[in-house]
């Protein structure tokens, strides 16, 4: 690339602009690369789900209880494979500020309605044969520093005092996406020793049916079948639960979209401003590059050029930062967002919409440049 | 053998025929050029000399293709320049016209070698061919210690000369000077002086020449007065055409 001498040595003209210049979009990229994990992390749960997972909830909300009774009518009704319950736990390891999700389950059919959740089949046995056994998802373990054979203490919320845990095995998730911030113990132990008044009941069903397509029809048919009871239900597929969670937080992507889009406007008016200042500077240099015959579009695609070399540089910068920020320092939240990843397909689209910022900033001038008369550059020496 | 009749032999190597150049300033019509003949022979040193707003640089702002005329033809080596599109004559001056502007205009950013380098990357040429180009035009214009300095490590005289080496890099047809001397010492003006007549009488290029300064246009074989827009040959045809 003989001209590459050319576009560098006018791009590193002044050091400290482009140093700014590149860090503007640095920062943008930065943002832009932490933004879509937290969305992603919010949306995770609903591109993840199974489509052929049902979740049965009380009508009335999700902190309402089902009857345990309900497990064998449901399973009664056409087209279900499998059924399994949870209860929220909610309690306290060590401070409030260790948030993890700790869910009673049920032992002989967890794994399977969630096969993707794995569990090696000796810690898997030891955890069943143990009553205060319990299995920590990788990323919780690793936060806490756990390993199998820990005890672990956890302090009850709504039900009293102090929990002790033995840990018996660990789970990873099949897919790179899978939570596995969770943690399991046997819903037997639990039921054991809640207040009465929480005895013989679910916090809400998880289940699978033999077909996807027919996910609508058992839908209804379960809600059919309590309907008119003292716990009513709302059954729906795993992707709308999910989907329907993330919308109790708010309209994520609403404010997500907006800081994205207030962020790049202000990069855009940053670059154009500053592209702007590059071409009017080099007027004079600009005209005797035509004069020596160099084309108007060679000089539109310099400074286009420029500007583009200046939104990847500064666009890949910012997201190699923000993929080091969510591989070093994880999830801020600890826990609240259990699927914190930059993904290589969030990276290109990133540096792509660099890129298109890059393009339009620098486009005006580059346009600019191109339409300059020698004669009139000349004169203005 | 320059003339300005429009008589001139049809081997001429610049051949200008009746060129008008007119500018509108507000509703008023500026005429700079009128009528003008020119026919210059190939390796001629012409000055032309004139008071401000003579229409001295429009002449060669005309001849190098960066503006177009009004009415009339301009002929170069055989070439009408005067209706070509605007790509082909950039193509067209990258062959054939070498630019000497009073103010250098070297891109501060790039090395000498790199300034005198830049209308090669145009050409189809190897980056060895290019180097050993560059090299023999900085050695015409005795820079050869000075390749890899920047123009702010240069003297006014030293970045001129880097300015004609860069004009005479790519072999141009012949070369454009807008007052070469216009921003120099006398000792740096004669150096410039003095390689523009070498490049004349060693190499044969044709140069045209605007100054101001008499003793510059000394060195010319010819010097040409523009007036109002009028070019008339001598110093004697001069005051006569003012008078």
């Amino acid at each position: 690339m003989k001209y590459r001498g050319l576009i560098f040595a006018n791009l590193f003209r002044k050091k400290f602009r482009l140093l700014l210049t590149i860090g503007s979009f640095a920062v943008a990229l930065f943002l832009f690369g932490l933004l879509a994990v937290v969305k992603g992390a919010f949306s995770q749960g609903v591109d993840i789900a199974g489509a052929d997972r049902l979740v049965i909830i009380n009508r009335v909300s999700i902190i309402q209880p089902l009857p345990l009774s309900y497990k064998d009518r449901i399973l009664r009704i056409p087209g279900v494979k499998s059924i399994t319950h949870d209860n929220w736990f909610g309690g306290i390891y060590q401070d409030e500020r260790n948030f993890f999700a700790q869910f009673a389950i049920d032992v002989a059919t967890q794994r399977e309605v969630f096969p993707e959740l794995v569990v090696p089949e000796d810690q898997w046995q030891n955890f069943v044969k143990d009553r205060q056994g319990a299995i920590a998802g990788a990323q919780t373990a690793k936060r806490f520093g756990w390993k199998v054979g820990d005890r672990i203490p956890i302090k009850g919320t709504f039900a009293p005092g102090t929990w002790e845990f033995n840990l018996q095995g660990i789970y990873h998730g099949a897919r790179r996406q899978d939570d596995e911030s969770q943690f399991w113990f046997q819903w037997d132990y639990f039921e054991e020793r809640v207040p009465d008044r929480f005895k013989g009941l679910v916090g809400w069903y998880t289940l699978r049916v033999e077909n996807p397509d027919d996910a609508g029809r058992i839908a209804k048919a379960i809600d059919q079948e309590f309907s008119n009871s003292p716990y009513e239900t709302r059954t729906e597929t795993e992707k709308a639960f999910a989907a329907g969670w993330v919308k109790q937080m708010g309209n994520i992507q609403f404010l997500i979209l907006s800081i994205g889009s207030v962020v790049f406007f202000t990069l855009l008016l940053v670059t154009g401003n500053t592209m702007a200042i590059a071409v009017r500077e080099r007027t004079a240099e600009l005209a005797v590059l035509k004069a020596v015959g160099y084309s108007d579009r060679f000089v539109l695609l310099l400074v286009l050029g420029e500007s583009l070399i200046m939104a990847v540089l500064g666009g890949g910068v910012g997201l190699l930062l923000a993929k080091g920020f969510t591989v070093m320092v994880g999830d801020p939240t600890h826990g609240l967002l259990p699927y914190f990843y930059l993904s290589l397909g969030t990276m290109s689209a990133g540096l792509g919409l660099a890129v298109a910022v890059g393009a339009v900033s620098g486009l005006v001038p580059a346009i600019g440049a191109m339409r300059l008369r020698v004669v009139d550059a000349l004169r203005r020496v | 053998m320059v003339r300005v009749d429009g008589r001139g032999d049809s081997n001429s190597l610049i051949q200008i025929r009746g060129l008008d150049k007119t500018y509108r300033r507000g509703g008023e019509e500026i005429h700079v050029l009128q009528g003008l003949n020119l026919d210059v022979g190939k390796g001629e040193f012409v000055a032309f000399m004139g008071p401000s707003g003579s229409g001295k640089t429009t002449l060669l702002n005309l001849l190098g293709g960066l503006d177009v005329p009004s009415r009339g033809k301009i002929v170069v080596d055989g070439d009408e320049i005067t209706h070509m599109s605007g790509n082909k004559l950039t193509e067209w001056r990258a062959r054939h016209v070498g630019f000497i502007f009073q103010m250098y205009n070297l891109i501060p950013v790039l090395t000498a070698f790199q300034n005198v380098e830049l209308p090669l990357l145009l050409t189809k040429l190897s980056k060895s061919e290019r180097r050993r180009h560059v090299e023999t035009a900085l050695g015409v214009v005795g820079l050869s210690d000075r390749m890899n300095y920047y123009p702010r490590q240069l003297s006014g005289g030293q970045e001129q000369r880097v300015a004609i080496a860069r004009a005479i890099v790519a072999d141009p047809t012949f070369l454009l000077c807008d007052e070469p001397t216009g921003d120099l010492d006398r000792k740096s003006a004669d150096d410039i002086l003095n390689i523009l007549t070498r490049l004349s009488t060693e190499y044969a290029k044709t140069i045209l020449m605007v100054t101001h300064d008499p003793m510059a246009a000394e060195r010319a074989q010819a010097t040409l007065h523009l007036n109002k827009g009028v070019l008339v040959e001598g110093v004697e045809a001069a005051a006569g055409s003012l008078a």
